[in-house]
C-alpha cells in the first residue's frame, strides 16, 4: 500500500470487493443464523428442533469456509484447514469429530460476531471511504442532469447552486475519494487480519497434530508388530505342524516300506519335508524370533550371535525388558548389521555391545572389516533408520574406507520389568556372558 | 509321558512311539496338565514341547526345568521348533545334567534316530540337536580353544549322543582312536577320572557352556 501505484492498482477494488462481499455474506448470516436459532429454540420442545441447533452450532465452519476463500481477495497464500480429518466416514464420524473440535467453536464464535457487529462495520466503511467520496464527486453531474443546471444536493443535505461550488464539491470528493480508498485498504486488511486471527489453525494446533501424526506413527508400528507375532504365531501352529506331522509320517512309511522303487520315492519325499521344514524354520524366525518375545534383547542378540559366520563377541547388559517396539527395532538393527558385516565388510571379526542406562538403550556394533559402508545408499539399513526413528531412536554409521564399521543405535526407553521380576531376564544376563 | 498342544502332533508321537516298542501313559496338552499328570503316573521320561498354552511361550521348557528341580533324575526330552541355545542353557542347567535332550521337532520325522536319542536320555545321556551343536561349532572360545579340531568334532558327536562304537564310524577312525580323543578331551577340559558316562555329560556341558 505504500507503493506509489496503489491507487491504480488492482488493490482498491479488491478491498471493496472484500467489504462489499463481506456485507452482504454478513446479511445473508445473519438472517441465516437467526432463522436457526430461532426455528431450533421453538421446535427443540418436540425435538425437531435439535437438528436444528447442531446445524446452528456447527454453521461456523461453512461460513469460516466461505470466509477462508473470500480471504483469497486480499490474502495470497490459501489459509489452511484447521479442521482435522474423520476417523471414520460417515455422518456421526464426522459430527463426533467436528463438535469436538476446538476449531469448530472459534469459528462459531466468529460466525456469531461476524452477523452481529462485523458486517455493518464493513457496510460502514465502504459506505465512508467509497460512497460519500463518489457522491460528492458525482455533483456536477448531478447538476447537468437531475437539477437542470441550476441546483444540485450534496449527499442530500446540502444544496449547491452554483457551477464553481459544484466543481469545488467534485475535486474535494476525488481527494476525500483518494485518502478514502487508502483508509480502506488499511480497514479490509485489519479486517482480513482478524478472521485469519480467528478462524486459521494456530500453532497450538499445529502441535497437537504433529502430536496427532507421532502418535499414529507409533501406533503402526505397533500394528506391524502385531502382524508380525500373528503371522509367526500361524505359520507355527498351522503349517509348521502339519509339516512335521508329515515328516512323521514319511518316515514311518519308510520303516514299513520294502527296498525298491518305493522306497526310494519315499525317501525322496522325505527329505524334501525335511528342507521344507527347514526353511519354514528360518522364515519364521526372520519374521519375529521366538527367543526375543521369551527372553528379551540380551538374549536375541547373542543367539543372533551365534549363527553369525563372522564371529561375534556380544557385550550386552539389560538388566530386565524393554518396550517390545524397542526391541524388535534393536533387534532387527543387529540382525541387519550383522548380515552385513557377513556379506561386505570381509571382516574376521565383529562386536556387538552396549546396554541400558539413564534411560536409554544404546547399541554398537562394530567390525574390522574393509568399511565403506554408506546408510543412505539404499541398503536395508535406510529402512531401519525410519523404523528406528520412528520411536525416536537414532542410527548412525561410520565406515570411512578401509574400516572399521561403527554402527550405533540408541532409543530412548524405559525398563519395563526389573532383573530378578522373571526367571528370564536372569537368563539374559548369562546369556551375556556367554556371548 | 508326553506334553504337545498339537493334537496332530500328540496322536501321531503316540502311534510312533507306540510301534517302536514304548508306552505313552499320559498325553496332555498343557504344561499344567503335565505337572500333574508326571505327579500321577511317574514315568521313565518325560517329552514335552516348548511352546504350550496358555501363553505359548516357553511354557513346557519351564514346566521341564521343574520337573527336574523337584526331581532331577528324571529324563527329559524337550522338543523345540526353533534352535536356540539360550532354551538349551537353561534346560542343561537343571538338575545334575544328566538325562537331557534338546531336539528340533523336524526330528521325529527321523524316526529311527528320534527313538534312539530318546532311548539315549531315559538311560541317563545327553543329547543335544545337531543344529545346536553346529551353531555351538562356530564359537570356538576358551576352554575349548585348547581343543583340537579333531576332538572337538568328537565332542560334537558325543552332545549328539553317540556312543564311541557310532562317533568311531562316522569319523572312519577306530573305537580305540575316539577312546584316546576322549581322554584328551576331558584332560583339557579339567575333567578328573571318575565314572566314565558322568564325565561324558560334564564334557557336553561345559561345551555347551562356553
Amino acid at each position: 500500500m505504500s507503493r506509489p501505484g496503489f491507487l491504480l492498482s488492482a488493490w482498491p477494488w479488491r478491498s471493496v470487493g472484500y467489504l462489499l462481499t463481506g456485507a452482504v455474506a454478513g446479511a445473508v448470516v445473519l438472517v441465516g443464523v437467526v432463522t436457526l436459532a430461532v426455528a431450533g429454540g421453538a421446535l427443540a420442545a418436540v425435538l425437531v428442533g435439535l437438528p436444528l441447533l447442531v446445524m446452528l452450532a456447527l454453521s461456523g465452519v461453512v461460513v469460516a469456509r466461505t470466509e477462508r476463500w473470500r480471504l483469497r481477495l486480499l490474502d495470497g497464500d490459501p489459509l489452511p484447514d484447521p479442521h482435522r480429518a474423520p476417523a471414520a466416514t460417515g455422518l456421526w464420524a464426522w459430527l463426533t469429530t467436528r463438535l469436538k473440535e476446538q476449531a469448530t467453536w472459534r469459528e462459531l464464535g466468529y460466525t456469531l460476531l461476524f452477523a452481529g457487529l462485523l458486517w455493518p462495520l464493513d457496510v460502514l466503511a465502504v459506505t465512508v471511504a467509497v460512497l460519500v467520496p463518489a457522491s460528492m464527486a458525482a455533483t456536477p453531474l448531478l447538476m447537468a442532469t437531475v437539477g437542470d443546471g441550476r441546483e444540485a444536493k450534496v449527499l442530500k443535505q446540502w444544496t449547491v447552486t452554483t457551477w464553481p461550488t459544484a466543481f469545488g464539491v467534485a475535486v474535494l470528493g476525488l481527494l476525500l475519494l483518494a485518502s478514502g480508498l487508502y483508509a480502506m485498504g488499511v480497514v479490509a486488511g485489519a479486517r482480513a487480519g482478524l478472521t485469519r486471527l480467528l478462524i486459521a489453525s494456530r500453532d497450538g494446533e499445529l502441535d497437537a497434530r504433529v502430536v496427532e501424526l507421532s502418535r499414529s506413527r507409533v501406533r503402526l508400528v505397533d500394528a506391524f508388530e502385531a502382524e508380525r507375532r500373528r503371522i509367526e504365531r500361524d505359520l507355527h501352529d498351522g503349517a509348521q505342524q502339519r509339516l512335521v506331522a508329515l515328516t512323521m509320517t514319511l518316515g514311518l512309511a519308510r520303516l514299513d516300506a520294502p527296498p525298491g522303487p518305493l522306497a526310494d520315492q519315499l525317501a525322496k519325499a522325505h527329505d524334501e519335508a525335511g528342507r521344507a521344514l527347514a526353511e519354514l524354520r528360518e522364515l519364521i524366525q526372520g519374521i519375529h524370533p521366538k527367543v526375543l518375545a521369551d527372553y528379551g534383547l540380551a538374549a536375541a542378540v547373542a543367539d543372533a550371535a551365534d549363527r553369525s559366520v563372522v564371529p561375534v563377541d556380544v557385550e550386552l547388559a539389560v538388566p530386565g525388558r524393554l518396550d517390545q517396539a524397542v526391541e524388535s527395532a534393536a533387534y532387527f538393527v543387529v540382525c541387519e548389521a550383522l548380515a552385513n558385516v557377513a556379506k561386505h565388510s570381509g571382516a574376521g571379526r565383529a562386536e556387538v555391545r552396549g546396554g541400558h542406562s539413564r534411560g536409554r538403550l544404546l547399541l554398537e556394533v562394530r567390525d574390522d572389516g574393509r568399511g565403506g559402508a554408506d546408510a543412505s545408499a539404499g541398503s536395508g539399513l535406510t529402512g531401519l533408520a525410519d523404523r528406528v526413528s520412528v520411536l525416536d531412536g537414532t542410527l548412525t554409521l561410520s565406515s570411512p574406507p578401509g574400516g572399521p564399521t561403527l554402527l550405533r543405535v540408541e532409543f530412548p526407553c524405559e525398563l519395563t520389568e526389573s532383573a530378578g521380576a522373571s526367571g528370564a531376564s536372569g537368563l539374559a544376563a548369562r546369556a551375556d556372558r556367554c556371548g | 509321558m508326553l506334553a504337545e498342544d498339537s493334537v496332530l502332533l500328540r496322536e501321531g508321537l503316540i502311534g510312533l512311539l507306540g510301534r517302536c516298542g514304548h508306552e505313552v501313559v499320559a498325553a496332555v496338552g498343557d504344561a499344567e496338565a503335565l505337572l500333574v499328570a508326571v505327579e500321577e503316573h511317574g514315568p521313565d521320561i518325560v517329552v514335552t514341547d516348548v511352546r504350550m498354552p496358555p501363553g505359548f511361550q516357553d511354557e513346557g521348557l519351564h514346566a521341564a526345568v521343574r520337573l527336574r528341580e523337584w526331581r532331577p533324575g528324571l529324563p527329559v526330552l524337550v522338543l523345540s521348533q526353533y534352535v536356540q541355545r539360550t532354551y538349551a542353557s537353561e534346560l542343561l542347567d537343571s538338575g545334575d545334567g544328566t538325562g537331557v535332550g534338546y531336539l528340533l521337532k523336524d526330528r521325529v520325522g527321523q524316526v529311527e534316530q528320534f527313538v534312539d536319542a530318546l532311548c539315549e536320555v531315559a538311560d541317563g545321556g545327553t543329547v543335544v540337536d545337531p543344529e545346536v551343536v553346529r551353531q555351538l561349532l562356530r564359537r570356538r572360545r576358551d576352554p575349548l580353544e585348547r581343543l583340537t579340531p579333531r576332538e572337538r568334532e568328537v565332542l560334537a558327536l558325543i552332545a549328539e549322543g553317540k556312543s564311541n562304537g557310532a562317533i568311531a564310524r562316522e569319523l572312519v577312525v577306530s573305537e580305540a582312536a575316539v577312546g584316546k580323543h576322549i581322554g584328551g578331551i576331558l584332560t583339557k577340559l579339567d575333567l578328573p577320572p571318575a565314572e566314565e558316562t558322568h564325565r561324558r555329560v560334564l564334557a557336553v556341558l561345559a561345551y555347551l557352556r562356553a
